[in-house]
């Protein structure tokens, strides 16, 4: 008998299977959106086979800790950077969790009855991604913080690392606006339709059936742009935040050995990206295996 | 279209009441003016062709969808109305989906107890006590722990009826309970939906389980075309349909 609900289920028979396709096909496409993949990288059989790159990147991270280790002209350069990784660290979490807050209410934003908030989320994400975020980063730390103070009337004496977390924390906000947005579409109509249909109010549908469930998907996602996060934290040395890039700069600059200076930095971002780029992979897959179970 | 003049239901207010329901996607009508009453303890059999209107006016019931003109009442409560606690009232209409729509992030009971816990507000010990026990009553007290995925299509029908019953609704409303289940186990949900017909809950089923009409229905509803074309008691309707409409539509479905 043909579904005569007239709202276009096509194969009756199969809707569960579909609803697992479904979901399997979009974590999928937010995924290869954000350049991600949703497939174990160091799994043994895996789609692309024994994973070489791996193997290839631990060998030369591998080499390059060597060097670090017994050259004392490298050991002396790490000994100095490695005084800003805190400062890296801090930064990336602060900006991320900011990035994240920003990122969730943009994104129910974008996708609210409400036309002015549809419309605010949007100019929002537009505006930051329509500037590069070098330029993002000037803007904040010179326009908008020194207008802000002006305005409240206090001195402008925020640390650049403050005006740093926000610009960065803006920027990617926005880019996580689209993957929650894209995450929480991603889930069909009929589970908010089954919450509401129980009683369940428009917010504890989503933050007890769709939101779990949406966040799933997006992980990798999220992953990716917490990984972009760390990298760019680098421009810290922009606004001369003590981060790993800027105590490159100063130790370059006064020992006059920049080869020291950024092999050793080229090791930190290589061996800490790596970690947790397999970090993501692996609870990313501990999450799908948990739906699957 | 023929008002039903039973006096069981003309005595007591009816529990569901549907007047003048209009409802158009843009320039295209979905419902023409229905009316329908649904008496305390009554199962209704809605049937029709596809696209009629069925399903739409199931979801006109609770809300889901927001009738363009007309009215509904739930229990004398009207449900379309500005100030009306639209979760109140859907807490105490029970829905079951075609497509089950069981939350894949949860186990059966936590999908069974889910609103217990957020919208009654019970502890997790009475939550768990009562999801548990809605769990036996549709037969699969084993399956508390999985999650939908390890059910087959019946049982998961089955934990979705539960997750309804659960909040002890007043009415339970059934879009196509049956149609996205492979045949073997469209029996054991309408086993479910028969029990609980014999225990008096207020039902309105779309279904094309004739089976199940004859059976259990009270009053079979013909719709078409965003219309009430024809209704009556079941053996009625399929042997003395007045309107051609539901006779060709008998002799389609019936055929075979």
């Amino acid at each position: 008998m043909p579904g005569s609900s007239g709202r276009g289920e096509l194969h009756p028979r199969s809707g569960e299977n579909d609803m697992a396709l479904d979901a399997e096909r979009q974590r999928a496409l937010i995924a290869q959106r954000h350049g991600g993949t949703t497939r174990r990288p160091w799994a043994i059989v895996d789609r692309d086979g024994f994973p070489y790159w791996l193997v290839a990147l631990a060998v030369f991270l591998a080499w390059m800790g060597y060097r670090i280790a017994t050259n004392d002209r490298y050991n002396e350069g790490a000994a100095f950077i490695d005084d800003g990784l805190i400062t890296t660290v801090r930064i990336t979490v602060f900006s991320f969790l900011l990035a994240l807050g920003l990122g969730l209410v943009a994104g129910l934003g974008r996708i609210a009855r409400n036309p002015i908030v549809r419309n605010v989320a949007r100019t929002y994400i537009e505006f930051v991604r329509g500037i590069p975020i070098l330029v993002m980063i000037f803007v904040v730390a010179f326009i908008v913080f020194t207008s802000v103070n002006g305005w409240l009337d206090r001195p402008n004496r925020s640390s650049s690392e403050i005006k740093f977390i926000v610009a960065i924390g803006i920027f990617y906000g926005a880019y996580l606006a689209e993957v929650f947005r894209g995450g929480i579409e991603s889930i069909p109509p009929g589970q908010t339709e089954a919450g509401r249909s129980l009683g369940l109010s428009q917010r504890q549908t989503m933050r007890t059936i769709v939101l779990p469930q949406a966040l799933r998907n997006m992980l990798p996602a999220i992953g990716n742009d917490l990984i972009a996060c760390f990298k760019d934290s680098s421009l810290g040395t922009l606004l001369a935040v003590g981060e790993i890039t800027h105590k490159t700069k100063l130790y370059g600059g006064t020992n006059f050995d920049y080869r020291a200076a950024y092999f050793v930095l080229a090791f930190m971002y290589l061996s800490i990206t790596l970690v947790l780029s397999l970090l993501v992979s692996w609870y990313s897959d501990r999450l799908s295996a948990g739906r699957a179970r | 279209m023929n008002e039903l003049n039973d006096p069981a239901t003309r005595s007591v207010p009816p529990m569901v009441e549907v007047r003048g329901l209009h409802m158009h996607f843009g320039s295209t009508y979905a419902l023409r003016g229905v009316d329908l009453e649904v008496a305390q303890g009554e199962v209704v059999v809605v049937i029709g062709p596809s696209g009629s209107g069925k399903s739409t006016v199931l979801r006109c019931i609770n809300l889901l969808e927001t009738p363009t003109a007309g009215t509904v009442h739930v229990d004398g409560v009207q449900v379309n109305h500005k100030k009306a606690d639209l979760n109140a009232i859907r807490a105490e209409v029970g829905m079951v989906f075609q497509q089950f729509n069981l939350f894949p992030h949860l186990s059966a009971v936590e999908n069974v107890g889910l609103a217990l816990r957020h919208v009654k507000k019970l502890s997790k010990r009475e939550t768990a006590a009562i999801a548990l026990a809605q769990l036996e009553i549709v037969g699969i007290p084993e399956k508390a722990d999985a999650y939908p995925r390890e059910l087959s299509g019946g049982q998961q029908q089955r934990v979705a009826i539960a997750r309804a019953l659960a909040m002890s609704p007043k009415v339970m409303l059934f879009d196509e309970p049956t149609s996205a289940l492979d045949p073997e186990m469209i029996k054991e949900v309408l086993d479910v939906m028969l029990a609980l017909a014999a225990d008096g809950m207020t039902m309105v089923c779309v279904t094309h389980e004739m089976g199940f009409a004859r059976g259990a229905a009270n009053r079979m509803v013909f719709m078409d075309d965003g219309l009430v074309v024809e209704q009556g008691q079941p053996r009625e309707l399929f042997e003395h349909a007045v309107e051609e409409r539901t006779r060709q539509f008998f002799s389609q479905i019936l055929k075979h």
